[in-house]
């Protein structure tokens, strides 16, 4: 028989670099990052339609699709002073608290689990008692000792068919997996029911968008009409599906994801002081009421916390010029005035100047240009954002449901407020907004309903859909808190026509390179200081950088501290089969 | 998905790919090909899969007969045709670094892995050659489009004449 190499070919909206150097104890003393391939949306936009604009953002990420549609027409709108109907923005929240939900059960179960849970482990558990832990920790109705020990048999037979590769690429055994069998069971059952759950929960998009991924928009409004009596529109039918849909969210949520991340956090506690980084954080706010431009009426405030300072927060104006600006000195971009100036995005320019080395290379040259990101920062401040930055909005802001949810989980777990400042706190951060969000979809659905049956029917604002109604010059700054983080647009129309476009999302400001001062990014700073058990397998890396939910593929460049490479690590899934 | 029959007898033809990386796109191109040579009523569901990534588990989890067209890097002469049955290809699902980062190959390891592989499963395509961005195949991959449309034809009929006799009808 010969042998037969089948290596796939990788479909990924781009890729990330991280390189690292170790000390002699194996700790990372410093780490880069890298975005190895060019977006340039911002070209293509240039001199386009801006009702058009969402069409073309959107492509920026093929997984994410709403985010970036939902930031260009909210730029659109605020250049044009455009007011969307009630309706229309409830359904647009509608939209958005879904798109949570969805995003971060996905990335739990599916991304980041496999970095606590051992997979290979279950085999040796007792399945009457992960019952009896199932049973302990939620009413989930999938909890009898039948139930896992059919889930164990399905990996066992995995496991014996021979088809090993499925758990070859896992780090299954690390010394780093420290949960018991019994909760490694319990886990691998909820991540193959999440994925029957994940394509249930879209059907809002679907049915609001039209179709999913990538659905329609309007610059103005929802692309969908309100009609109790028709086929073609948002009816009696559609509302109940929404709401069975609602309550699949909610369910799975409460009884599944929030217990598990419990269950499971409490053997990672060393988590909780490792991979801060920055602690600066920013959020540019997300669930307007009906005034857009009342940042007051916001769910998530728009809020910048410095220094761990929660008592300090102040509101960040993304209009400020002197404020906001994006840097481009270890980046392959050029600046008209030269590398080391910053610049505001309605100013911002895009254009390309790659340094090198060329591919294939062993190592960057971090000292001079070495990433296709740009290095946004607040006041020369760099800054994260995500999760973590949004849930300490809320909670020094007051939310109460918020700070009720963070006290408990701190309370159960047995952690200060500071460990939330940390790896363990970003994933801890995300089960826990997706709690607030998934219950402020029910309350979004209700006050739909309620809008509905006062009449308040109207979907679409065009008075100044017509190119004829728009000033000749203006400016708009159109913003999503993604699930990854702040996302924000800012446009220049000119005459009809986008003069300029500038993107900068959130995984530009969490995996940005230096600055003009040598500052690190949010990836950068938080990989410092952490050790690694075996450093050919670097299980702790993945867990630092899966919790930002990182939205680029990513590899792993390690060196000692001789320059001698160590590992690299291919997330990039190779396989190697006989055939 | 729309109200289809069953998983049992319902068959599919998945073409995947990049279109905007040249050869990458191979198996939507091959779709394309199949699709005229079937005519308007092909019999079968012909499914541009794309690069939907984990949104195509439930199309893969819902047909009996899954052919599947793609680009396959086997260290093969650009352009030659591979086939590989449903024993043959390497399934994973496994350490990645993101959510959006999900091969088809992880797809159909967590179908395994669910127990909801289809029964009957092929994978057709051949060997790339230029992976840049453009937006036609290399010439040497266009020369084996015919012979994979000729071969995915024949995979086909089988499928119709084994439906045939389960469900005791004439194909």
């Amino acid at each position: 028989m010969t042998r037969l190499v089948v290596d796939p070919i990788t479909r990924i909206e781009g890729h990330l670099r991280i390189e690292a150097e170790l000390d002699a104890s194996n700790t990372i003393t410093q780490a880069y990052s890298s975005g190895t391939m060019v977006r340039g949306i911002e070209i293509i936009l240039q001199g386009r339609d801006p009702r058009d604009a969402w069409a073309f953002a959107q492509r920026a990420c093929g997984v994410c699709t709403t985010v970036h549609s939902f930031a260009s027409i909210r730029a659109v709108e605020d250049a044009l002073e455009i007011r969307i109907p009630k309706a229309a923005n409830l359904m647009r929240n509608l939209m958005i608290a879904q798109q949570y939900a969805h995003d971060h059960v996905m990335h739990f179960y599916h991304l980041h689990a496999l970095d606590w849970v051992d997979v290979v482990s279950c085999l040796s558990a007792d399945p009457a008692a992960t019952s009896a832990i199932q049973q302990s920790i939620s009413p989930w109705p999938n909890s009898s000792p039948g139930y896992f020990a059919d889930v164990q048999a399905k990996v066992q037979a995995i496991v014996d068919s021979g088809q090993l590769s499925i758990f070859a690429n896992g780090y299954w055994g690390h010394p780093a997996y420290k949960l018991p069998p019994e909760v490694n069971l319990l886990a691998v059952a909820h991540y193959l029911e999440a994925l029957d759950w994940q394509s249930h929960v879209t059907k809002i998009h679907t049915i609001f968008g039209g179709k999913n991924p990538h659905p329609n928009f309007v610059v103005g409004g929802v692309p969908m009409p309100i009609d109790l009596d028709s086929d073609t529109a948002l009816n009696a039918e559609r509302l109940a599906i929404i709401g069975d849909s609602i309550g699949e969210i909610t369910r799975f949520v409460d009884q599944v994801y929030l217990p598990d991340l419990l269950a499971i956090a409490p053997y990672y506690l060393e988590y909780a002081g490792l991979g801060e980084g920055l602690g600066n954080f920013l959020t540019w706010g997300e669930f307007p009421g009906e005034d857009p431009n009342d940042t007051s009426q916001l769910l998530v405030p728009r809020a910048l916390i410095l220094d761990r300072d929660l008592a300090g927060i102040t509101e960040p104006d993304p209009r400020d010029m002197e404020a906001m600006k994006e840097f481009i000195t270890h980046s392959w971009y050029r600046y008209e005035a030269g590398d080391q100036v910053g610049l505001h995005p309605w100013d911002g320019e895009t254009v390309f100047n790659e340094t090198g080395p060329t591919p294939p290379f062993e190592e960057l040259d971090v000292e001079g240009k070495y990433t296709w990101l740009k290095a946004p920062r607040w006041n020369g401040t760099p800054v994260e954002v995500g999760p973590l930055a949004r849930v300490l909005a809320m909670y020094a802001a007051g939310h109460e449901q918020t700070v009720e949810l963070v006290d408990s989980v701190l309370a159960t777990l047995g952690a200060p407020i500071e460990a939330v400042f940390s790896t363990l706190g970003r994933t801890a951060a995300r089960a826990i907004e997706t709690k607030v969000f998934a219950d402020h979809l029910r309350t979004t659905y209700d006050e739909l309903l309620a809008a509905i049956q006062a009449g308040d029917t109207q979907t679409f604002n065009a008075d100044r859909w017509e190119p004829r109604s728009w000033p000749g010059s203006a400016k708009g700054f159109g913003y999503m808190e993604a699930p990854r983080g702040a996302l924000g647009h800012w446009v220049v129309i000119e005459d009809g026509a986008i003069d300029n476009y500038q993107l900068v999302v959130p995984t530009t400001w969490n995996a940005s390179p230096r600055d003009a001062q040598g500052n690190p990014g949010a990836y950068e700073a938080s990989l410092v200081g952490t050790t690694l058990a075996q450093p050919d397998i670097p299980l702790e890396i993945l867990r630092t950088i899966h919790s930002f939910d990182p939205c680029m593929a990513c590899a792993i460049h390690l060196v000692d501290a001789s320059g001698n490479e160590v590992a690299e690590v291919g997330a990039g899934l190779h396989v190697h089969a006989d055939g | 998905m729309g109200d289809g029959p069953g998983v049992e007898g319902r068959r599919v033809v998945l073409g995947l790919g990049n279109l905007l990386n040249r050869d990458e796109g191979l198996g939507v191109h091959a779709l394309r090909a199949l699709e005229r040579r079937l005519g308007p009523e092909p019999e079968v569901e012909l499914v541009d899969g794309g690069v939907l990534g984990l949104n195509l588990l439930p199309v893969v989890e819902a047909c009996s007969h899954l052919l599947v067209l793609d680009a396959v890097a086997a260290g093969e002469p650009p352009g030659t045709v591979v086939e590989l049955g449903r024993d043959d290809i390497p399934l994973l699902a496994g350490v990645k670094l993101s959510e959006h980062q999900v091969t088809f190959q992880e797809v159909l390891g967590l179908a395994s892995f669910r127990d909801r592989l289809p029964a009957t499963l092929h994978l057709l395509g051949a060997q790339p050659q230029d992976l840049r961005i453009g937006l036609d195949l290399s010439a040497v991959v266009a020369a084996a489009i015919p012979p994979i449309v000729e071969r995915a034809a024949e995979i086909l009929s089988a499928w119709r004449r084994s439906v045939a006799v389960v469900s005791g009808r004439p194909g």
